[in-house]
This record gives C-alpha cells, sequence and structure tokens, in this order.
C-alpha cells in the first residue's frame, strides 16, 4: 500500500519517493518496523536505450532505488543492477549511504530480481551511475529527514535542533541525546515522505563516500570462492544439459543418431529444439539437447552425437569474401549521417594533397570467463530461473515468450556475472534451459562450453571504413569524410537490417571531436550472416580505431609530431553540435575542451616526446569520448626483431564527471585497456561455409599476464559535471593508441585489425 | 572405485573413470569454488592443488587420481582467510571475480615453489590464468604482497 507519494518532474525525469514501509514486495527481507523507501525514476535516458539497440518502454512510473532501515540498524540497500565486475553494488550504495550519513559497515547489499518495479535494469550502455546518481541521492537524503523527523518528535524538539551526526544516529544539538537509526526506523516508518523542496543535499564538501576510494562490497567472498556465479546454481533434482547448436546461423537438423550418446554413463536423454523464426533476436539457436545427471556426461554423450545439418542460406558465409564486399561497399558514397560545410566540394576544388586510408576491424567474440549457463525449473505455469544475466527483463520475457505464459509468471532471480561484456543481455541460453526443464519436468542447468560460447556468440560487428581528407600545405585538413560499412545490431531483430542505427553511429562516428569546416559521415549497408551484438564499447571499437590512426597518418603525413597534431585537429576546444538527443546535450554537451585536456595532461604523465621513438619502441596516442567521458590514452610499446609486441606502460586519463568511487573506476580503465589490447593483438572472428573458425583460448587468444601492459597508469580528472559512464569508454583508445605506438616503433602502418594479421606477435 | 582426499575428506568415486576433477568437485561433491572455463587446461580457471602442485582440474581425468590429495579454493581457508586472499583483499585485485579461485590457488603454488618471486617468475607462474577483467597489473601486486608476508 502506498503511504504517501511526492512526484518532483524536471524535464525529461520524473522522480517520485514512496513511503513502501507497509507494501509487500521484497517480503521476508525486512522485518516490522523496518523503514522502507523506494524511489521511482522515469525510464533511462533515449540515448543509450539507442545505442543499445533496445526498444524503449513507454512512460510509465518505474521505482528504481529501495532501501531499508532495520530495527536492528541495518540497512538494506538493493542493487537493482547486474554485478559483472562493474563494481555496481559498491559504487551505487555507496552513493545513497553517503547521504543517508549511515555507516557503510552495517549496510547489506541485497540483489533485486528482475521485476519490472525496478524499471529497466539493462545493465549496459555504462549508465548505472549516471542514470541513479541523482536518485540514490535523493533516497539517502530523504531517509535521513524522515529520521531526523522522528528524532524530534521522540524527543519533543523542533527539527532544526537535531542532526545526522556523525553517522547512523541523529543527535540533539542541545542535550547531546543521540538515537540509532535502528531505534529511530519504526518511528519513521510512520512519517510521510517528504517533498523534494524540503530534503536538503549534502554539498560535495560534506561526501564521506561519494569520491572516495572503496573496495568491493564482495571482495572476501569471491577470494574465498564463496561469490554465487550463474555457473554456480545447483537446486534439488536438477539435471544438467549440453545443447548441440546447429554450425551455421539458421541451420536445422536434418536427422540424428543418438545411440552412442544414450551409452554414455550419466546421459538420460536427448531433446530437439526447433530452429528459431526469423529474425533471431534472442531466441534459442535450435540444435539437440544432451540430458544427463552431471555436466561431463552432458558434453560426453553431446561428443557422441552423429548428426546430419542442413546448413541454410548462411553457408555460404566466407569472411574473406565478405571483408572484399564491405570495402567495396565502404569506397562507395553511403547514407549521409551527419554534415557540416560542404566536404565534396572543397574536394573538387582542390588546392591541397588528398590523403585517403582505408581500415579493417574483425568480428569479435565476447569470452566472458563464465561462458553462458542458465538453471530453469518450469512448474506448472510457473518458471523460475537464475541466471547470470544483465538483462533480467529480457529473460522473464523471452522464456515466457518461448513457453506461452506471460512474463509475470517468470521470476528471474539475477546471480553474480562471470563477465558479461554485452554478451549477458541476451537471454537466449535461459530459454534453453526454460525450454529443457519444461520438456523434462525437472529443474535443468544448461552448460555452454567455452567451444559454444566462441561458435555461437552475438559477435561484435565487422567493419570496413573509409577515411579521406583534403589537406592544406600546413598539412591540416580543409575537408575530412568518414564512411563506416558494418553490419547491424539491428539484423538481430530485423533481418532486412542493413544500415547502422542512429545510436551505433552517435558511437564514435557521427560526428567529429575535431574542429573541422568541412565534415561529412557516412554509412553504407552490410548483411548480417552471424548474429551481431553490442560488445564493451561497442561501436567506439572500430569507429574510434579509424578516427585516430587516420588523425596519426595525417600528422606524419605533415611531418608533425602526432600529439601536437591531435591537439591542433581538436583546437581550442568547443561544443559539437548535432550528435546526441536534445536533452542528453543539454545535460552532457560533446565540449571537446575536456578533450583537449585529458590529452594534454595524458602527454604530460607519459612524459610525451621525451623517450626516444624508432628502433624498437614507441609512443601512441589516442582520444575518444564514449558514454559521456573524455578519455586520452598513451601507449608504450617495444617491438623486438621477431615482431613480439610488449607493452611496458599505459598511461589513461579519465574525465568523467563526479566519480562516485574512483577504486571502481581506476579497476574499469585498468582492464579496459587489457581488454582493448586483446582487441589489438589476436582479436579476431573468422568464418568458413557460415562455420565460426575458432572455438577456444587457443585459437582466440585473449590477453594473458605476460602479454598485456604490465603497467596502466589511470588517472581521473577531478571533475564536478554530470556523472559519466566508466565502464566501457576506456576500450576504444587503447586499440588505436597500441597500433599508432607500433607505427612510432617500427614504421609499420596497421590498417587492419588484429596486430597478428600484420607480422606482429 | 577410486579413493582420493579432498581438503582433508576421504572420498570415493566410482562413476565414470574419465570425468575431470573439475566436474567431480563441481557436480557430485557441490564444491562450486572451483571454476570451469576452458575444459582445454587454456585458462586456468579450474585450478586447484594436487598434492600441492596446481593442476588444471578440467584436464584431470578421476581415472588418474587414485589416492591423491587434492586441495580447492575452499580448502585453503578453513581457519580464516589465507594470505594470498589476504593480499588479494588488499590489494582489491578481483572485478566479476569468476577467474580469481584459480588465480589464487595458482599464486599459492607459484609462491610454495618460488616464496620470492621477480617479475619474471610472476609472468611465467601466472601466464596461464586468464583474467578477461584484466586484473593483471593487482594480481601481479597482490603476489608480491603475498611474498612480503612470508619474507
Amino acid at each position: 500500500m502506498i503511504s504517501e507519494k511526492n512526484v518532483e518532474m524536471n524535464g525529461a525525469v520524473s522522480r517520485a519517493i514512496e513511503n513502501a514501509s507497509r507494501r509487500s514486495f521484497l517480503q521476508g527481507l525486512f522485518s516490522a518496523g523496518a523503514l522502507v523507501l523506494c524511489v521511482r525514476i522515469a525510464p533511462r535516458g533515449l540515448w543509450a536505450a539507442t545505442a543499445a539497440g533496445t526498444p524503449i518502454e513507454g512512460s510509465a512510473f518505474h521505482p528504481g532505488v529501495y532501501l531499508g532501515i532495520q530495527p536492528d540498524g541495518t540497512v538494506f540497500i538493493v542493487a537493482h543492477r547486474t554485478e559483472m565486475g562493474n563494481g555496481v553494488r559498491t559504487s551505487l550504495p555507496r552513493i545513497l549511504a553517503d547521504e543517508l550519513d549511515a555507516d557503510w559497515g552495517r549496510v547489506k547489499v541485497v540483489q533485486g530480481d528482475g521485476d519490472e518495479r525496478y524499471g529497466s535494469q539493462d545493465t549496459d550502455g555504462s549508465h548505472s551511475v549516471r542514470e541513479f546518481f541523482d536518485a540514490m541521492r535523493d533516497a539517502g537524503a530523504t531517509a535521513r529527514l524522515m529520521l531526523v523527523r522522528a528524532a524530534a518528535q521522540q524527543w519533543g524538539v523542533p527539527e532544526s535542533q537535531c542532526v545526522a551526526d556523525p553517522v547512523h544516529v541523529v543527535s540533539d544539538k542541545l542535550s547531546a541525546r543521540k538515537l540509532g537509526y535502528g531505534e529511530l526506523a519504526p518511528l519513521a516508518a510512520k512519517l510521510p515522505v517528504p517533498g523534494k523542496d524540503e530534503i536538503k543535499l549534502k554539498s560535495p564538501s560534506e561526501w564521506r563516500y561519494i569520491g572516495k576510494p572503496a573496495p568491493g562490497y564482495d571482495v572476501s567472498d569471491v577470494c574465498a570462492g564463496k561469490a554465487l556465479f550463474g555457473m554456480d546454481v545447483r537446486v534439488d533434482g536438477m539435471l544438467y544439459a549440453a545443447v548441440a547448436h546447429p554450425p551455421v546461423l539458421g541451420g536445422k537438423v536434418k536427422s540424428v543418431d543418438d545411440a552412442a550418446t544414450l551409452k554414455v554413463i550419466g546421459v538420460k536423454q536427448t531433446i530437439p529444439i526447433g530452429p528459431f523464426t526469423p529474425p533471431h533476436a534472442f531466441q534459442p539457436l535450435g540444435g539437440v539437447a544432451v540430458i544427463a545427471d552431471n555436466t561431463f556426461a552432458a558434453f560426453k554423450g553431446r561428443k557422441q552425437l552423429k548428426i546430419e545439418w542442413d546448413n541454410g542460406a548462411n553457408a555460404s558465409y566466407n569472411s574473406t569474401d565478405y571483408k572484399k564486399e564491405l570495402q567495396e561497399t565502404a569506397r562507395q558514397p553511403g547514407k549521409v549521417v551527419h554534415n557540416v560545410g560542404d566536404a565534396d566540394a572543397e574536394f573538387a576544388k582542390g588546392g591541397g594533397k588528398i590523403i585517403e586510408a582505408e581500415y579493417f576491424a574483425p568480428h569479435l567474440a565476447h569470452a566472458s570467463m563464465e561462458p553462458p549457463v542458465a538453471v530453469a525449473d518450469v512448474r506448472e505455469d510457473r518458471v523460475t530461473v537464475w541466471s547470470p544475466t544483465q538483462n533480467p527483463m529480457g529473460v522473464r520475457e523471452e522464456v515466457a515468450k518461448a513457453l506461452g505464459l506471460k512474463k509475470e509468471d517468470v521470476t528471474c532471480h539475477v546471480t553474480f556475472l562471470g563477465g558479461g561484456f554485452g554478451r549477458k543481455s541476451k537471454p537466449d541460453y535461459a530459454v534453453e534451459a526454460a525450454v529443457l526443464s519444461k520438456k523434462t519436468g525437472k529443474p535443468v542447468k544448461v552448460v555452454w562450453s567455452r567451444e559454444d560460447d566462441i561458435q555461437f556468440d552475438y559477435y561484435h560487428s565487422v567493419a570496413a571504413m573509409h577515411m579521406k581528407a583534403l589537406v592544406d600545405d600546413k598539412g591540416m585538413p580543409k575537408a575530412w569524410l568518414q564512411r563506416s560499412v558494418f553490419p547491424p545490431i539491428g539484423s538481430t531483430f530485423d533481418k532486412t537490417a542493413v544500415y547502422g542505427s542512429a545510436g551505433e553511429m552517435s558511437l564514435g562516428f557521427d560526428v567529429s571531436p575535431f574542429d573541422l569546416a568541412n565534415f561529412r559521415s557516412e554509412n553504407g549497408p552490410a548483411t548480417a550472416h552471424v548474429r551481431i551484438g553490442w560488445l564493451r564499447s561497442v561501436a567506439n571499437i572500430y569507429h574510434a580505431f579509424a578516427v585516430q590512426s587516420f588523425a596519426n597518418e595525417l600528422a606524419y603525413a605533415a611531418n608533425r609530431d602526432p600529439y601536437d597534431y591531435l591537439l591542433a585537429l581538436i583546437g581550442p576546444g568547443q561544443v559539437v553540435e548535432g550528435g546526441a538527443p536534445k536533452e542528453m546535450a543539454a545535460k552532457y554537451p560533446y565540449d571537446t575542451r575536456r578533450l583537449r585536456h585529458v590529452a594534454e595532461l595524458a602527454a604530460e604523465k607519459a612524459n610525451w616526446g621525451k623517450k626516444k621513438s624508432g628502433k624498437g619502441s614507441g609512443m601512441g596516442m589516442a582520444v575518444h569520448r564514449s558514454f559521456l567521458t573524455y578519455v586520452a590514452s598513451v601507449v608504450e610499446v617495444e617491438v623486438d626483431d621477431a615482431g613480439v609486441v610488449t607493452i611496458p606502460n599505459v598511461y589513461t586519463v579519465v574525465d568523467a564527471g563526479i566519480v562516485a568511487n574512483p577504486e571502481m573506476v581506476r579497476q574499469q580503465f585498468e582492464g579496459a585497456a587489457v581488454f582493448g589490447t586483446s582487441i589489438a593483438r589476436t582479436g579476431e572472428i573468422t568464418a568458413t561455409n557460415g562455420v565460426v573458425n575458432q572455438s577456444n583460448f587457443n585459437t582466440y587468444p585473449v590477453a594473458r599476464m605476460n602479454d598485456a601492459p604490465r603497467h596502466v597508469d589511470v588517472h581521473i580528472v577531478e571533475s564536478m559535471a554530470a556523472p559519466a559512464g566508466v565502464g566501457e569508454p576506456g576500450v576504444p583508445p587503447i586499440a588505436p593508441a597500441i597500433c599508432n605506438a607500433v607505427f612510432a616503433a617500427t614504421g609499420k602502418r596497421v590498417r587492419e585489425l588484429p596486430l597478428a594479421r600484420n607480422g606482429f606477435v | 572405485m577410486i579413493q582420493l582426499k579432498v581438503n582433508g575428506m576421504q572420498q570415493t568415486f566410482d562413476g565414470d573413470p574419465e570425468m575431470p576433477l573439475l566436474w567431480y568437485v563441481r557436480d557430485i561433491l557441490g564444491m562450486t569454488g572451483t571454476k570451469f572455463g576452458c575444459g582445454m587446461s587454456l585458462c586456468g580457471a579450474c585450478t586447484v592443488l594436487e598434492n600441492g602442485k596446481a593442476v588444471r582440474s578440467c584436464s584431470r581425468p578421476m581415472s588418474k587420481l587414485q589416492g591423491a590429495e587434492i586441495t580447492t579454493i575452499e580448502g585453503i581457508s578453513v581457519h580464516g582467510p589465507h594470505r594470498v586472499q589476504k593480499a588479494w583483499q588488499e590489494v582489491n585485485v578481483p572485478q566479476c571475480g569468476y577467474c580469481q579461485p584459480g588465480q589464487i590457488m595458482q599464486a599459492v603454488s607459484l609462491l610454495s615453489a618460488t616464496p620470492r618471486p621477480g617479475d619474471d617468475d610472476i609472468d611465467a607462474g601466472m601466464a596461464g590464468n586468464i583474467c578477461r577483467c584484466g586484473t593483471y597489473q593487482r594480481i601481479r601486486a597482490a603476489i608480491l604482497e603475498a611474498a612480503k608476508e612470508t619474507a
């Protein structure tokens, strides 16, 4: 029952706080007398949703944050977003705890199930802190005021005489009496929720947790092997399943011989899973499932299956030919995405040198350390799913759809994720578990092997970029054209989709960070032959690779230091028009002064220009703004005679506005340097006759300790600008910075990723 | 019938002798701290100690483990966190954390063979353990931290 409601409308964002102390939601978590508040906010910004390729929900109110204060003083904060190494179970609750003046040691973080009352729980697009920063603060400050009022009432003194001081208690300023939050909770629970104009947020100088480094909330459980990942879920009577998927997307089973499979110790039965109806979206791929009483038996039984496949139309897909197709398309005029001035007129006029370059970046697999896995227990009209998922609502919807139920009939418990990187936004594997549980009448755990993971991923898209500039006698561009061609994420949801969405183009390509009088960006069509999905920083990866490599090429063509030239391209700095939707641009203007600033700081930290370049050692820089955050990275490489590249140092400078927890931010950017190194060195998915050629870490190598950057230095710019993303923006600059450094070291230009394709190891 | 000790407890196994130790500890014994990552000894997520030395449990069939003494992540902290776990917490190593039990077991093995490892020892000792979140520099720092405690 909602006892009180307070609605605040502020432009695109609407917010309401409810006293939910007497509601049944989250029953069992709180005891009688607990103060429970929920904060509702409107669905998240259009921009992030479009970038992720997900449809935007209506305008209904969604509660986003829950907090409860128990009579014993324990503060529960519900993490309604997914923990996958992003630190969200630490950073968000600490924002709330700060405004509440709670003792962090008495805060318990509880993982929320998939529930529409939390609003969108999609943990992607680097938006958890930026979207919930204000809501978390409001919730904490509101609860604090209610506790203060409860104390004032209890003591019969004016509210102004009571303060929350220092933590977890309210004090009477005159008498020095104190009451703990727990003692005050039952009384506070009966109070109306104060209005937004009544609460007073702390000033930044009063923050005790926001902006202060803190370790991960779950670190001790993780180190003890106690954290429950999706892979670790065990349910009574559970069976294990491995699925033989069609080797080619859209393939079907022609015939199956499972005689040998059924002889494997522990194998119970085999079950066919029908093919999907295009578009594939989040549907299972189909195939044959082997059901067993342990994972090994399921895997072993699967190997014994003799399946004849009808591979279908995508069997014609060969990545070598496809590359040529994309490159050819990139040489032709495309759809205009953004235009400034008249680049064609300048090109026609001439009066300078034309410089052109083509870049290519292959498909990538996510390869999170925990492969896709899910447990489903389908009972009569009631389904429970345990899943490592970035998208619990998607799990509920897709499972419901597959079983002919309503999403209200599906509960999704969100476990820890052993990495997500965007793969676990797609719930196909959870649907497999549900379908098999229904057919067996038992709880079923579907376990994907590493081979399944790499061969049947929703791949990061392959892309060809064509770049062209007309430069004056000083080497500065008078006109600039950039064109990218890639099978879009939209193809996963619409089989006719061939052009990048506005969201994808906004990821580092529609507008330019450079001060260009004549600029045009274009996009050409490409048909997908594998499942395409978003991967950590998405289209920024190939877009930043092309733009930042080309800028570096122009610097050398102009015979200038690449860093000086980059600053000259950015110019003094300006607000870039035309990229984001208006309401986003108002809160987060694209201000290239901030980009220039991170570049300058990165050069300073790295001692740019003070170390010798060439003869096997060199530095490379790249700058990029993504997820509203400005990043510059300088990478140092050493390349030996055999072409072995080592990376002693990476210097990354980040301007992400207000930072909730600098420790988590540092971790994200340290990790992004390694993730970007994998992309640059070895990341490549190819296909022959529609079958993906890579299958495990031997054929799809990722950076290991001995070939990752030895040291990553992360500097966070102090800023009071609105908080921006941190999970993804560290990735895009790394690959171009590495390739630029390799050029400085060897004189060899890498226009096609990965380095392994260019004679480097 | 295979007899072995897991974390000091005597166990007997009479299932498929080809079953890797990984799935035995996870699915049969229900100890899920040891993780599955690749099934081919390529990533180290499944690392446990066999007679005190790190092995990839995904590639150790039960048939080879008669009389073996196995220690998993659950077995190193019966009396409070192991010094390597403490160092991991101090340095705040984990991001997603999935590979960390394997990393920790590998580090325990490394430090028992090489109590004062240099950077090259750490590279050589840890190169078989993949962390996709990219926590390598903190892993290195934590190993050096743990090594201080033994010195």
